[in-house]
């Protein structure tokens, strides 16, 4: 009994020492990560390379707006460059937290949308090593998380949070998040699948400040299981713009307005 | 030439002409387009043309895109050799103008359009389908034919309003007799003359669309007025013809479809009343008789990039005992109701470049069957090459896939694309 109460108490010890639970930690972090802003905008070029040294390239604007605060609903919506066969393509997500998403494609050859039954857990953002879930994120509540330490990453002051999923139906058995202090952007994320090996890392290699939000602007995942990995860079980022919400139907997944996938 | 061809010319020279006074003043032009291989080989050896070969043609497409906003411009022209007839023409797949206003738009010229849920099940989707080149393996885009008309979108807020005007009459296109082995029930006559409805205020055909969110569902609506696609075909003397009148006759279309996220899945279910308005009362053999159609899909992702999705179609008769009264002594039978069922399988790869899918009918009421399998991969991120293999087959020859069994193909499909 008294070894169990000496484990809780230095399980809480950092959290009374920072003043923080961990689950605040993770919730300012997706607030700064995903939600910041009104709306957002970017043009998203992705690097898909392959241990074997083959280079594949993903390139799409994404826009993505806010229903209500960090944590609520959003939509999104994703019009493709490249590669070629995928060219104006769109594609729109309704994310409610705690619902799988709804999506939409639109083919342009046959002038058709269409619904798309995919889930955000186990599903590849367009062959990329990013799942849905990388780009949209994670809903805090559904794992338990546990500040472990606290300690430099480069020139950053971060907490170090061990995220475990309460449900075991995810590839991974827990994550390990690097929070910067300061921004509560996750600067590096480390993926442990079933046997505790580490298989996945994230790390946001350049935050630059956009009218005033700190914004990972690159960004690289990598598999460390097959040696394949996907860089993405976020050029022409803005926020704010003023995105209407009828951006998000049918009408302009048909007919993107040039103004907004530029 | 027919006069869609001609239409087409005209749209063509019209479309180019306003391409070279719009390049002057848009904002933003951009040109892409293919280059493609696109070959399918007759398994069955039973081409009626002695032939092997039931699609052979090398195709490059342009596509134009100009934007000087609230106008959009674009067209998508085709040049092919085509080895079986071993002669090369072009086709305008598209070209259109586009008009946005903030609470409606309008599109003006060559278009295509894809209504309702079902998958390449078509209850509300009207428009024109060339069926030989689904089932000759072609690239899917090649299903779908434009209709040369106006399409009005109004969005007022409460609800979305796509109207479609289609002045000049398209057909579906039906396998060639030359390069698919099909079921004729009146084989000696040769004397057959086709007749589209004309062009005029009377014939043109319009199509409404009305959809909204209703209780957690995407809801549509769907109205047509104009003709059948699929041809009728009436003896000139039932008893001893001599001549076939091949005929499209006059259809309304009453629909609804609803979609919504459920089980882990997305449900659809769609309907539509066929009200054939030259028999609505069932007695006239050689036009069909109104008809209800409806839909029951379900699509889920059952591992990471691996999805399936099933399809439960059933296409109830009007007045089949009228139908089975007055249909001539030797005609095949049609069911009252013939229930169809689909199975379509996804499997993503290689960081999707790799794509495996399985695509099948089975009548349940006919018991004939397609299948489908086909394997694209993505050699680089512009060229691609697919390979598949359309088999059919059935219990009876009258059926739709039954009188396909002689035609088992193989194919492949390769593109460059720009």
């Amino acid at each position: 009994m008294l070894r169990y109460l000496i484990i809780l108490l230095a399980v809480l010890a950092p959290l009374n020492a920072s003043a923080i639970s961990p689950e605040e930690v993770m919730k300012s972090s997706q607030a700064a990560f995903l939600y910041q802003g009104k709306d957002f905008k970017a043009r998203v070029t992705m690097r898909l390379l392959s241990s074997a040294g083959s280079e594949r390239i993903r390139e799409l604007t994404m826009l993505r707006k806010n229903f209500g605060a960090a944590g609520s609903e959003q939509k999104y919506f994703i019009y493709f460059y490249q590669p070629a066969d995928v060219k104006d393509m769109t594609f729109m997500v309704y994310k409610r937290p705690g619902k799988e998403s709804d999506r939409w494609l639109f083919v342009p050859a046959l002038n058709m949308v269409r619904r798309i039954a995919a889930r955000d857990k186990s599903s590849s953002f367009a062959g990329s090593d990013f799942t849905y879930e990388d780009v949209s994120g994670r809903n805090t509540e559904d794992d338990t998380h546990v500040i472990t330490k606290e300690e430099k990453l480069g020139p950053s002051d971060c907490y170090v949070v061990k995220s475990a999923p309460k449900a075991g139906d995810m590839d991974y058995s827990y994550k390990v998040s690097w929070i910067d202090k300061k921004s509560f952007l996750p600067l590096k994320e480390e993926y442990y699948d079933k046997r505790d090996e580490l298989y996945r890392i994230f790390t946001a290699d350049e935050i630059k400040e956009i009218k005033g939000f700190p914004t990972v602007t690159k960004r690289t995942m990598k598999n460390l299981q097959s040696g394949h990995s996907t860089e993405a860079a976020f050029t022409r980022v803005d926020y704010n713009m003023g995105v209407d919400d009828s951006l998000f139907s049918e009408r302009y997944l048909k007919n993107p307005p040039k103004k907004w996938i530029e | 030439m027919r006069p869609g061809k001609a239409i087409n010319r005209i749209l063509l020279i019209s479309v180019m002409t306003a391409v070279l006074f719009s390049t002057a003043y848009a904002d933003d032009l951009a040109l892409h387009g293919f280059l493609q291989g696109n070959y399918s080989f007759d398994t069955a050896n039973a081409n009626p043309d002695k032939g092997r070969l039931k699609w052979s043609e090398e195709r490059g497409q342009i596509r134009l895109d100009g934007v000087a906003e609230p106008f959009h411009l674009l067209i998508k022209t085709d040049v092919f050799y085509d080895h079986i007839e071993e002669k090369g023409d072009g086709e305008l797949r598209e070209g259109y103008f586009d008009l946005t206003r903030e609470t409606w738009d309008l599109r003006v010229g060559r278009q295509t359009m894809t209504w309702g849920l079902g998958d390449l099940v078509f209850i509300n989707d009207i428009f024109p389908k060339d069926y030989e080149a689904f089932f000759s393996g072609r690239p899917m885009e090649y299903l779908k034919k434009g209709v040369n008309g106006v399409k009005l979108g109004l969005y007022p807020g409460t609800v979305s309003l796509e109207l479609v005007v289609i002045p000049f009459f398209e057909p579906n296109r039906l396998p060639d007799p030359n390069r698919f082995r099909m079921f004729d029930p009146m084989p000696g006559l040769t004397n057959r003359v086709k007749k589209e409805p004309s062009t005029s205020l009377k014939n043109t055909e319009l199509a409404l669309r009305a959809y909204r969110d209703l209780a957690g569902f995407e809801a549509s609506l769907y109205f047509y007025r104009g003709f059948s696609r699929t041809p009728s075909m009436l003896p000139d003397n039932p008893s001893s013809p001599s001549k076939l009148t091949i005929f499209y006759p006059e259809l309304s279309v009453y629909g609804l479809s609803l979609q919504r996220s459920a089980l882990d899945g997305v449900l659809s279910l769609e309907a539509g009343h066929y009200d054939s308005r030259e028999d609505r009362s069932g007695t006239d053999p050689f036009i069909p008789n109104s008809q209800t159609k409806f839909l029951i899909g379900y699509q889920r992702q059952m591992l990471e990039d691996f999805t399936a999705g099933l399809q439960y179609l059933g296409d109830y008769m009007h007045n089949y005992s009228e139908y089975k009264l007055n249909l001539p002594a030797g005609f095949p039978k049609d069911p009252e109701l013939r229930q169809v069922a689909s199975v379509r399988l996804t499997y993503l790869l290689l960081h999707q470049n790799l794509k495996l899918t399985w695509f099948s009918f089975y009548g349940i009421t006919d018991r004939d069957y397609l299948l489908n399998p086909e394997i694209k991969y993505n050699f680089t991120d512009h060229v691609w090459g697919a390979a598949g293999a359309n088999i059919f087959g059935g219990k009876k020859d009258a059926t739709q896939f039954g009188s396909l069994d002689k035609n088992d193909n193989i194919y492949v499909q390769a593109r460059y694309e720009f």
